[in-house]
């Protein structure tokens, strides 16, 4: 008997907690941790709803949700790695090749 | 109307070749002049060119008068063209050819032409001792024009056709008068022959103002120019205005004809070369005055008051420069004076009512004033000849000083003998003498012109003058005296010329020395020899011979004929005998001698200074008039328009004020602060803005997504807030 | 106050715990535990909606597979640590604020602006069935099979791409 407006909450917060992390993090692996958390937020919402109206829409949904992040984040870390060669070292502020 | 009476018979047609045969001469030798100059029979060419110009027009006149004769005199307009027509007022081009119009012709063109021919020989002279002789041309090119002005006057059909006429020759005038514009009378540089010109021009110009006032009232009041129109309407206009406007009419006549006072342009005008003097300052543009006064017969008869202030005028002129004529010692200054002398017996005669009689005077005095002028000419070239002859044989500065070349002279009074040739006055009397043997063709015409303007019988200038003084002893007794007592003068002076210069010795080796003048100069004078012989026969005072009044009464509506009067015509007769008698005297008896004073000048002491003086009357004028009108000409050119406008207001004001716009108000406040400031601010914003933004790209992914989220933050709020 | 909502609030609380605790951690590796952790919560709150088999592939799929990788990279790279802050000092707080005002704001929605959409009830046997997994495996099938096969080409692609970009360049002699 929880109303899922509570949930949707919760989704939310962790969603805002993702968002920090995205945002202060100056590690490169933590910042894609963050990513992912934001994305699980989502499912839990898409589920949340899901369960809410009876259909199967959101947890088909969250399933290629999760396969997508699986690409992203096989990609993403060998983006990182490749980064992590040239500049040898994961801080996103020494990507910065700007002058001035 | 324009097309009035075109006599299907007759040659009324050819009317505007009056005008333009000289315009056609005068063009041919504008444009083939110089080129002629340059061919060796250049100077023959020009003045053939121009005496058949001038030749031509006489023999339209001649055709003209004969069929106006034809038609009884009839009336002949001639339209050409029309000209201005603007509202009421209408002027045209007509000519008019009636007998008053007709006998001015041919005097015009008559005398004209064998002024030409007479001009070809002195000119070819004159400018060889002048030493342009380039300047042959423009003498006849001037010549032509003047015929051609001075037949628009006289065969005008309006009013303003006249004065168009009226203004041309005094053009002309202007033009011949300063031929020598760089030069004075005796060939030295100088402005005298040109301020000579400027003052013929000038106060003919004052006539001119009265003539146009008086053409202007007559519009107003009349409502026209044409001569039928004025008169029909003068008759019902009131007679206040017809006075004005003859009066007015007078100021013009006396600047045109020498009257006083404005007659002292003409003794000025000698400054002329001789031809000149002849052709407009003795025979035809001076007697234009009459001829307008003649003309406007119907309208001086509508104001005897009018008419007596015309005589009286006239007698005065008359009278006064009579006197100053006895003083003179330069030839041609005498003819001046004794020309505006007789202008005033010319004036007089149309005042009093006389217009026939007028007339007359002024076609005999055309003649023989002429043949005076034109022989004073070749006396005046004889003597330069015989002074060049006489430079070129000794040689210029002749060092052999005061050397007695003469046969005929006295040791005792050597003859004078200039230094330098420039300066020699060859007009000057008193360097002449004896020139009857030098000269004797010369003599024996100027003797003819001389008895003929004195008035002995049979010679023309009796009669005309004779009848003349008739019609003022029966009318006006004042002006008779003042007359008769003129005629006296002008016998005596032309007596005291005659003396001085053809009678005695040689005061001067260049007189000594004068050579006759060649035939092309002689022969137009024996021509007007004649003519001052024979000229009486025009209107003798008898019965059966009054030729020129009947003729003019197709004109003039009445012609008084007045017969012959034993009386008169002996007391004037008797008087002009005394007169020459008395120059003998004094002049003829015992000859002048080089150096020697004037008799007359030791018995009349002051009164003959004054005379030789001219009574002051140029000094008076430009003490009164030119002397003030300079002051306030040179103030207002001075102070008022160079030191005040150009200097200070100029400067001031004007450069000032633009000067404040152009550096503080425009460039400065404007300029600098408004729009540089703008432009400048503008860059100037643009700048720190884009400073400023672009710290926004820093390269920091972080930053980057820290916007992404105030994005965020802020659409959510707004739609929150929605 | 019953149990669900009690045990709801236990659950939602480890939850944002560990999400903080990734989110502050010094060490990497601690911070990956974390969200393991976090994601075995998340898949009990799957579980507590009716949704098993997604609870399964989230701890199959994100626990053991995603997470064992960030592990191991972080380990290849050494990357536990890395030096203090030198550069914008101004965007930790901001960021802070700023979340903070998200979070606030999309309360503020669900709380008060938007109708309530429902109840989430306890699961009941039904859904572990095989009924009712056959029925979304059909689901899967028919209605979404389009996505299922480009998701297929998705993770083909992502594996390529993987493998390519880690490849040596080889020099060209």
């Amino acid at each position: 008997m929880i109303p899922v407006n509570y949930y949707i909450i919760l989704s939310a917060i962790l969603f805002t907690i993702g968002v920090v992390g995205v945002l202060i993090r100056r590690n490169a692996l933590i910042i894609f941790m963050s990513i992912e958390l934001m994305l699980n937020a989502a499912n839990l919402a898409f589920v949340a709803f899901s369960s809410v109206i009876r259909s199967f829409s959101g947890q088909i949904f969250v399933f290629f949700v999760i396969a997508v992040a699986a690409a992203e984040v096989a990609v993403g870390l060998a983006l990182i790695v490749e980064i992590f060669k040239s500049k040898r070292s994961i801080d996103v502020d020494q990507l910065s090749s700007m002058k001035g | 109307m324009h097309f009035a009476q075109e006599a299907s018979t007759g040659f009324f047609f050819l009317a505007p070749w009056l005008v333009f045969a000289p315009l056609v001469g005068l063009l041919i030798n504008l444009i083939f002049g110089q080129w002629f100059m340059k061919q060796p029979w250049g100077e023959n060419a020009v003045g053939i060119v121009a005496s058949l110009a001038s030749g031509a027009a006489f023999v339209v006149s001649i055709l003209l008068t004969s069929s106006l004769s034809a038609n009884h005199g009839e009336v002949a307009r001639w339209y050409l063209a029309d000209w201005i027509q603007i509202g009421e007022l209408r002027l045209d081009w007509t000519f008019r050819i009636d007998s008053l119009s007709s006998i001015m012709m041919l005097v015009i063109s008559g005398v004209g032409t064998l002024i030409h021919i007479y001009a070809i020989g002195y000119m070819r002279e004159d400018v060889r001792f002048k030493n342009d002789v380039g300047r042959f041309p423009r003498f006849f090119i001037y010549l032509n024009l003047f015929i051609a002005m001075m037949m628009i006057l006289v065969a005008g059909d309006s009013y303003m056709m006249l004065f168009v006429g009226w203004e041309g020759v005094g053009l002309c005038s202007f033009l011949l008068i300063g031929f020598w514009y760089e030069l004075d009378l005796l060939g030295r540089t100088s402005w005298s022959n040109s301020n000579a010109a400027v003052k013929a021009f000038v106060v003919n110009r004052i006539g001119d103002f009265g003539f146009l006032i008086a053409g202007f009232i007559m519009f107003w009041a009349l409502g026209s120019f044409q001569f039928d129109e004025v008169f029909e309407a003068a008759e019902g206009a009131a007679p206040g205005v017809i006075l004005a406007i003859t009066l007015l009419m007078l100021v013009g006549v006396a600047g045109k004809s020498a009257q006083i006072p404005l007659y002292v342009w003409l003794p000025d005008a000698m400054a002329g070369p001789t031809p000149v003097s002849a052709l407009i300052h003795a025979a035809t543009m001076v007697t234009a005055g009459v001829y307008l006064i003649t003309r406007s017969a119907e309208l001086y008869t509508l104001v005897p008051q009018a008419q007596y202030i015309v005589a009286l005028t006239g007698a005065i002129t008359a009278l006064f420069a009579a006197t100053i004529a006895v003083g003179q010692y330069d030839i041609k200054k005498v003819l001046a004076y004794s020309t505006i002398s007789q202008l005033g017996f010319m004036v007089a005669a149309v005042g009093m009512g006389a217009f026939v009689a007028g007339m007359f005077h002024l076609v005999t005095h055309a003649f023989f004033k002429a043949l005076l002028f034109l022989s004073a000419g070749s006396v005046i070239l004889g003597v330069e000849r015989g002074h060049h002859h006489l430079a070129h044989a000794s040689g210029h500065h002749g060092s052999k000083h005061g050397k007695n070349k003469g046969k005929k002279k006295e040791q005792r009074h050597e003859p004078v003998h200039e230094e330098e040739g420039e300066h020699f006055d060859a007009g000057d009397m008193r360097n002449m003498g004896g020139m009857r043997k030098t000269m004797p063709i010369t003599y024996w015409v100027y003797l003819i012109g001389a008895l003929a303007l004195a008035g002995i019988v049979p010679f023309a200038g009796f009669w005309s003058k004779d009848e003349i003084l008739l019609d003022a002893s029966l009318h006006y007794p004042l002006i008779y005296w003042m007359l008769t007592v003129a005629a006296f003068l002008t016998a005596f002076y032309m007596g005291r010329q005659i003396w001085m210069v053809f009678f005695g010795e040689p005061r001067h080796e260049a007189a000594a020395h004068a050579e006759e003048s060649p035939g092309v100069m002689t022969i137009p004078l024996m021509v007007l020899a004649a003519l001052s012989v024979l000229g009486g026969a025009l209107n003798l005072p008898f019965e059966g011979f009054h030729n020129l009044g009947h003729w003019l009464e197709y004109t003039l509506r009445e012609v008084e004929s007045l017969s012959f009067n034993a009386p008169v015509a002996g007391i004037a007769t008797v008087l002009a005998v005394v007169a020459i008698y008395a120059s003998w005297l004094i002049y003829g008896r015992s000859p002048l001698r080089a150096g020697e004073v004037d008799p007359l000048k030791k018995r009349l002491g002051s009164v003959f200074t004054a005379l030789q003086n001219k009574w002051y009357i140029d000094e008076l004028y430009h003490a009164v008039v030119v002397t003030p009108y300079m002051k306030i000409s040179q103030f207002l050119a001075d102070v008022i328009d160079w030191r005040f406008w150009h200097d200070w207001f100029h400067e001031n004001v004007i450069v000032g004020t633009y000067n404040w716009i152009s550096h503080i108000g425009l460039n400065r406040y404007a300029d600098q602060r408004g729009i540089d400031a703008a432009a400048n601010g503008l860059a100037t914003v643009t700048q720190w803005l884009s400073v400023t933004l672009r710290q926004i790209q820093n390269g920091f992914v972080r930053s980057y997504a820290l916007s992404v989220l105030l994005g965020v933050v802020l659409i959510v709020g707004y739609l929150i807030l929605r | 106050m019953n149990l669900d909502l009690i045990f709801f609030l236990l659950l939602a609380l480890i939850a944002v715990a560990t999400a903080l605790g990734m989110l502050l951690s010094r060490n990497a590796i601690y911070s990956a535990l974390f969200l393991v952790l976090n994601f075995v919560t998340v898949a009990v709150f799957y579980l507590l909606l009716g949704a098993p088999f997604i609870a399964m592939a989230q701890i199959t799929v994100y626990a053991g597979a995603i997470m064992v990788l960030f592990l191991f990279v972080i380990m290849l790279l050494g990357a536990e640590s890395l030096p203090q802050e030198q550069v914008l000092p101004w965007q930790r707080p901001l960021a802070v604020l700023l979340a903070l005002a998200l979070a606030i704001e999309s309360t503020f929605i669900f709380l008060t602006r938007a109708r309530p959409l429902g109840d989430v009830t306890q699961p009941d046997e039904s859904v572990n069935t095989v009924t009712n997994l056959r029925a979304l495996g059909e689901a899967l099938f028919t209605q979404y099979l389009l996505p299922f096969e480009v998701t297929s080409i998705l993770l083909l692609v992502a594996m390529i791409g993987a493998i390519v970009l880690v490849r040596k360049e080889k020099r060209v002699p």
